[in-house]
């Protein structure tokens, strides 16, 4: 790639620069993966409102602003993590505009048969496995967004459960994005794998103060018979955009469950992609999204049947309040040999203002004829029934709205079946639900 | 003076009049039913009284203790003692029961310029409504009103009417959907809240609700006005000759 060239793509303006500092610059195969997303991100550029893809998600504003890669930055003094993650008992590992940061992790109580190291050290040492994860990515060859965190490739963790094991204690990733002065942006590829038998629990938490761009791309590998929870906190801060993808690969029988609750930035895209590739796989997609002032929410999923007798269930509930704009894209792929598939989509928006926007897309596309699928997208205000029955019985029409809000929005934590943990989403909830009280006793 | 007034009241929905001019007072203590045939206007009468959206009064007055009810808001009516028993409780999903009525006892306090109860105090209050009317603490843990039967639900509105203590009950078809044995539990509940210091109104298309709760007065809402009032063996009449003589009449 000649100089000048990378220097004009928006979010590329100091690539030249930091190019030779990314984790093992010079290693052959990690250079060629680096290569690849590059020349990918060269061809098909910032997203723009021609994509597809990007239909309802413009980036404009975010590409026009100078990002300081966060490698190139001096660390940010951080004593403790900024309120606002998940209050869970759980190995912490927190990343610093995308780096590890050990003396705020704790490593320690990492349960045997868990492998926990940073993308940085693993190619320090070798990396063999790595390089295999990395390479078998089969998706994003048309997402710009993850070819441009491969070819920043060099912040992230890896986490491997070996065959077999259960882990009792999840594993919580907090990342924690800080700008004191420039916007800085950070690319960090998380790559968790769990061998054939083995379960376990990984949450993230994604928070932060001031302006910073969080692109990150998480690459999950189930073996036969594995079972993820995965659970995700986006609460970064409110000016602050996040990008992040999610990229699921299910051998036989294996089962992903992902609960999303999609509340902070100024503009942020959760991005699920999940291929069922091993019969009897099933994956669950479920969350929340709020917005508010004139947030921008974005939630996209992709689900691909690849192969017979696989099961695939989303619900994803929305409250929109002022003039924020929620996006919904969901896509069900049955392939053609993927008889008996049976896969099911949901998307339910309440608008809690005039100036509140939704923009869903459900999709299906069927190959295969012997199916149960099906989608559906519901957009509306809460029910005046419901509303009228609760003032009936003295309550205050705001406190009566907030009452079915925290219901709507609570409901989307059913799948989530451990109490103590439901709490820890609905406690950031309740905190969304009393912010908003707050504004409008103002 | 009458608990309640109302003083000819005419309403209308959708730009169609439903109300012609109702005239009734309650007193304290006094229990009335009215009935009437479908579209008479009863279940009308219920929302005009608690404030709902959609429902238009255009003329008349309707007091309670001598207040003006029609210039409140639908909580500041129940804050002030009306409570509506719906005719078809609704459900919602993902507010437990609890939750609900400790909002909306404590709306009622705060009003009321009582204290409100804490979580403890509120649990002990509630069990010991919920035992006197025959509610098990697991209904009061569910999502109010979600997946109850028909009965549980009438029931769960007489726990609400217990819970918040109205000056004035305005009971819409409590019967309706009710088989025997539900309709008796019912009708003790309401009964055991029948209080010198209350007035109800009872809306049903049957009598046979009024075999459970005896009515000081029954009125017959027909086209919109009451046409005829008198004692309770007046449903006895109704139920045998129906209604067909007020549409006699109104022909």
């Amino acid at each position: 790639m000649p100089d000048g060239t990378v220097m004009d793509l928006p979010l590329m303006e100091d690539y030249d620069a930091v190019a030779p500092g990314l984790a093992g610059a010079g290693v052959e195969w990690l250079d060629k993966i680096r290569n690849d997303g590059l020349a990918r991100y060269s061809k098909l550029g910032l997203p723009g409102p021609r994509d597809e893809a990007w239909k309802y998600t413009n980036l404009t504003r975010m590409g026009r602003t100078r990002f300081v890669t966060g490698l190139a930055s001096a660390e940010p003094a951080l004593d403790a993590v900024p309120e606002g993650v998940l209050d869970i008992d759980a190995v912490r590992l927190v990343l610093v505009n995308g780096r590890l940061r050990p003396a705020l992790s704790n490593l320690s109580a990492l349960p045997p048969g868990v492998f926990i190291t940073t993308l940085e050290d693993a190619v320090r040492s070798g990396g063999q496995v790595i390089a295999q994860r990395l390479g078998q990515n089969t998706y994003g060859h048309d997402m710009p967004m993850l070819a441009l965190n491969t070819a920043y490739l060099h912040d992230g963790v890896i986490v491997e459960v070996a065959e077999g094991v259960s882990i009792e204690t999840p594993i919580h990733l907090i990342s924690v994005g800080v700008a004191d002065n420039d916007p800085v942006a950070f690319h960090p590829r998380n790559v968790i794998s769990l061998g054939a038998g083995a379960s376990g629990t990984f949450y993230e938490s994604h928070v932060g103060l001031g302006s910073y761009l969080s692109n990150g791309a998480t690459t999950l590998h189930l073996g036969d018979d594995a079972i993820l929870r995965h659970r995700k906190l986006q609460n970064e801060s409110n000016l602050a955009y996040h990008v992040a993808s999610a990229s699921v690969e299910l051998a036989a029988r294996a089962r992903y469950e992902n609960y999303t609750l999609h509340i902070g930035g100024r503009l942020a895209r959760n991005e699920v992609h999940v291929i069922l590739q091993g019969r009897e796989a099933n994956c669950g997609l479920y969350g929340a999204y709020t917005g508010r002032g004139s947030q921008h929410i974005d939630t996209t999923t992709f689900v691909d049947h690849a192969v017979p007798d696989c099961t695939s269930r989303e619900v994803y509930k929305g409250a929109l309040d002022d003039n924020s704009c929620g996006v919904f894209q969901g896509k069900i792929l049955v392939r053609k040999n993927a008889q008996r598939t049976d896969g099911h989509q949901l998307n339910k928006a309440l608008l809690l203002s005039e100036g509140a926007e939704i923009d869903a897309k459900p999709e299906l596309e069927i190959y295969a004829d012997d199916v149960k699928c099906s989608h559906g997208a519901t957009a509306g205000e809460l029910d005046e029934e419901q509303l009228f029955y609760l003032r009936s019985r003295g309550v205050m029409e705001a406190e009566a709205r907030d009452l079915l809000v925290t219901a709507f929005l609570d409901e989307s934590l059913e799948v989530i079946a451990d109490e103590e943990r439901r709490d820890a989403f609905r406690g950031i909830i309740a905190n969304w639900l009393s912010e908003r009280r707050e504004r409008r006793e103002k | 003076m009458a608990l309640l007034e109302i003083r000819g009241l005419r309403a209308e929905v959708d730009g169609q009049e439903i109300l012609k001019g109702i005239d009734l007072e309650i007193d304290s203590g006094q229990v009335h039913a009215i009935m009437g045939p479908n579209g008479s206007g009863k279940s009308t009468l219920s929302y005009v009284l608690s404030g709902r959206d959609g429902y238009e009064v255009t003329g008349g007055e309707v007091l309670l203790d001598g207040k003006d009810l029609l210039v409140m808001d639908p909580e500041e009516r129940a804050c002030e003692g009306v409570f509506l028993g719906f005719q078809y409780p609704v459900e919602i999903p993902g507010v437990p029961g609890t939750t609900f009525l400790k909002t909306a006892v404590n709306a009622v306090r705060r009003y009321r310029g009582e204290s409100e109860f804490d979580a403890m105090q509120f649990v002990k209050f509630v069990r010991g409504k919920a035992k006197e009317f025959n509610m098990s603490d697991d209904m009061l843990k569910r999502s109010v009103n979600s997946g109850f039967s028909g009965g549980e639900k009438k029931r769960n509105e007489v726990l609400q009417m217990a819970v918040l203590e109205p000056r004035l009950a305005v009971l819409d078809e409590t019967d309706s959907g009710l088989d025997i044995d539900a309709l008796k539990l019912v009708a003790d509940g309401v009964n055991t809240m029948r209080s010198p210091d209350r007035a109800m109104l009872m809306i049903t298309h049957y009598q046979r609700l009024l075999d459970y709760v005896v009515p000081d007065v029954i009125h017959v809402l027909f086209g919109g006005q009451i046409v005829k009032s008198g004692p309770k063996e007046l449903a006895l009449e109704l139920e045998k000759e129906g209604y067909y003589q007020f549409f006699e009449t109104a022909a």
